[in-house]
């Protein structure tokens, strides 16, 4: 019998009765405004929210963030002139020199601060912790209140690869001291497009 | 590796020679549950969500047969490989064929558990492959060739100044440099070549669900995601208790995880796997190595729904107080405490005795494991099975005779009074463990017993 079988086999003898799964398991969460709680937990865990109204308003702010960063890719057409960096490869590793990555977020959660990023938006999974430092664009409607709703929000085998990023990489491992930029991006800041 | 028996309780008392150290350690954790408080306590319905995260749990190991066999299915359709691991030594062989039919001899590995418990390093060690495990935690532990001492904080009994020490051997640092920033840098360095020249890339699975075949790992550093996305071929090893029937229900985990590990709303990084990157190979290995033992226990098959937070160690007097290394097993803490005498009785058999039955882990898991009620049943089946010392056992046997008879007890109390008063050396010597670090109580002038009669008449 192969080890498949035996475990199986093992597990259908030894798992207890079934038992009907009727817990009530999504809640309703409430915030005066989602942005706000947004970006107030954004900052919690080390990330930037701004708030802006147009593609203009981003670039300029970015400009003055980052002049005279070179190495910058953007997945979003608006920004190509800011993008010095092709994405265009066929290896993720080439992209080990970059420096700033502008990427598009598909949602936001407010109440941990994450952003739904995907292969819809990326063309590489390793972009967004690749870069020494990371911009995510999401629109302010697409802010929903908890993960309840972002799993209504998203069909996670929609793309093979998806994840929720909530501030910029981190690590605490030595004597609990928190230190920002730990293998992923060193910051992080999302432009909220009201 | 742990062929030699070591006592909880003798590690424990090495570990209490440096008292200083150990007060650190104790206050230390004991922030992180206090953040753990406070994440929580912003969540009003938090205790329905640990409902939810149990009953979830009970309905998933009451199905988990069918769960299992739907996950294999869809992962399969998915284009990941399935693979199933009677045991550690199975688990280890397959990595290890994995790796040979790549042709390489190096792999990068992020956090997993199971491969604690399994012993892979060692294995593939032998074998002449290369471990480097990428968790910071754990990749300081490992230059020090010690294993964690914590599931999520491992190198959590070390200060900075050991880890100094360490990186300046290992990776030529400044001699004497304690800046975590610093030091944390250095490793970024070293770590970011690694990603970028291993094919193999290992990582564990948080949850895995049955209904889509994919999974989820979580890390603060990115670090899973760096092997894993820059890697010819991903490697995901799982416990089969880690399934979870649908998508939906990792609302209830996601939010419940990090919030009970270090109080952080939510992981950094929450990635889901569904299927290999084009041009990449994924494989996920199902092991049970002694879970389905686990699951025939009724009363010991709940500690199957943890989810690996280690609140229960955080919030532990007794974890805080004797460090990670005194539980000589992958998992130390209360939960480990339970998971370790399913697999070996006779080698962890101390392990149930190292709580004072508090009930804090019980009140602080996410998943409403009955932690303390476990350790409690697990110290009957061993002294019934005969694995507690002797001295335990003849100890516990005369104090039930006492308990079982009102007049021995009340005899056994007067001499004990007396001898305190006449002759206190008797007890205030180390032969007594009670004596050691502690005074003995001043002797009352009677038993409340006697006091409760006086007052009577």
């Amino acid at each position: 019998m192969s080890s498949r079988e035996k475990i199986l086999s093992a597990i259908k003898t030894n798992q207890p009765d079934y038992q009907k799964l009727d817990v009530q398991f999504k809640f309703e969460t409430v915030y005066d405004d989602l942005f706000n709680k947004f970006s107030e937990i954004l900052s919690f865990v080390g990330g930037k929210a701004i708030e802006v109204k147009n593609f203009d308003e981003i670039k300029a702010d970015i400009q003055s963030h980052y002049s005279g960063v070179t190495r910058i890719a953007t997945t979003i057409a608006e920004f190509s002139d800011l993008a010095d960096f092709s994405l265009n490869i066929a290896d993720p590793h080439d992209l080990e020199t970059l420096n700033l990555a502008i990427i598009e977020g598909d949602f936001a959660v407010a109440e941990n601060g994450a952003i739904w990023v995907s292969e819809k938006h990326i063309p590489h999974r390793v972009l967004p912790m690749i870069t020494q430092y990371l911009v995510i664009v999401v629109k302010k409607s697409e802010i929903v209140t908890n993960m309840h709703r972002a799993y209504e929000r998203v069909k996670v085998d929609d793309t093979g690869f998806g994840t929720f990023i909530s501030g910029p990489s981190k690590t605490a491992d030595i004597e609990q001291s928190l230190v920002i930029g730990a293998h992923g991006a060193r910051g992080l800041t999302v432009y909220v497009l009201g | 590796m742990n062929n030699i028996k070591i006592d909880h309780s003798a590690a424990a008392t090495e570990f209490n020679k440096d008292e200083a150290r150990v007060n650190w350690h104790d206050e230390t954790l004991w922030f992180v549950r206090s953040k753990r408080d406070k994440a929580v306590f912003q969540i009003p319905e938090w205790e329905q969500l640990r409902e939810a995260g149990s009953q979830i749990k009970n309905h998933v190991l009451s199905n988990l047969h069918d769960y299992l066999t739907e996950f294999e299915k869809k992962a399969t359709e998915n284009g990941i490989t399935v693979h199933w691991a009677a045991d550690g030594k199975e688990h280890n062989e397959i990595i290890y064929s994995i790796i040979k039919n790549e042709g390489v001899n190096r792999m990068v590995k992020s956090k997993s558990m199971l491969t604690e418990e399994c012993h892979l390093n060692e294995f593939l060690k032998e074998k002449g492959v290369e471990v480097i495990d990428s968790d910071l935690g754990e990749r300081i532990v490992q230059m020090r060739e010690e294993p964690p001492s914590h599931i999520v904080l491992p190198a959590i009994h070390l200060k900075k100044s050991d880890v100094g020490d360490t990186f300046h051997e290992h990776l030529g640092t400044e001699k004497g440099a304690t800046d975590p920033q610093y030091l944390t840098e250095a490793a970024r360095q070293h770590l970011r070549d690694t990603f970028l020249t291993r094919k193999v890339a290992l990582t564990g699975v948080n949850f895995a669900i049955a209904e889509t075949g994919g999974f989820v790992v979580c890390t603060n550093e990115g670090n899973a995601d760096m092997g894993a996305h820059l890697a010819d071929v991903h490697i995901a090893a799982m416990g089969f208790e880690k399934i979870i029937p649908k998508a939906e229900h990792l609302g209830v985990f996601l939010r419940l995880l990090a919030r009970s590990a270090t109080g952080q709303p939510i992981t950094t990084f929450s990635s889901h796997f569904h299927k290999p990157r084009a041009g990449q190979k994924m494989h996920i290995v199902i092991v049970d190595n002694g879970r389905t033992t686990q699951l025939g226990r009724a009363d010991f098959r709940n500690s199957l729904k943890c989810i690996r937070c280690a609140a229960c160690f955080n919030t532990c007097p007794v974890y805080r107080r004797s460090g990670g290394h005194s539980y000589h097993t992958a998992i130390a803490g209360p939960i480990g405490s339970i998971l370790a005498p399913n697999l070996d009785m006779a080698k962890n058999a101390d392990l149930p005795f190292a709580s004072t039955l508090c009930g804090s882990c019980s009140n602080v898991c996410p998943v409403k494991i009955d932690i303390h009620d476990q350790l409690y049943k697990w110290r009957q089946v061993l002294v019934k099975d005969g694995h507690v010392s002797s001295v335990k056992s003849i100890g516990i046997k005369s104090m039930a005779s006492v308990l079982n008879s009102p007049k021995f007890y009340r005899t056994a109390g007067k001499l004990g009074r007396f001898l305190m008063k006449t002759a206190p050396f008797m007890v205030n010597n180390n032969m007594n463990v009670w004596y050691n670090q502690r005074e003995m109580p001043e002797v009352p002038k009677e038993s409340f017993r006697d006091w409760y009669l006086r007052k009577r008449n």
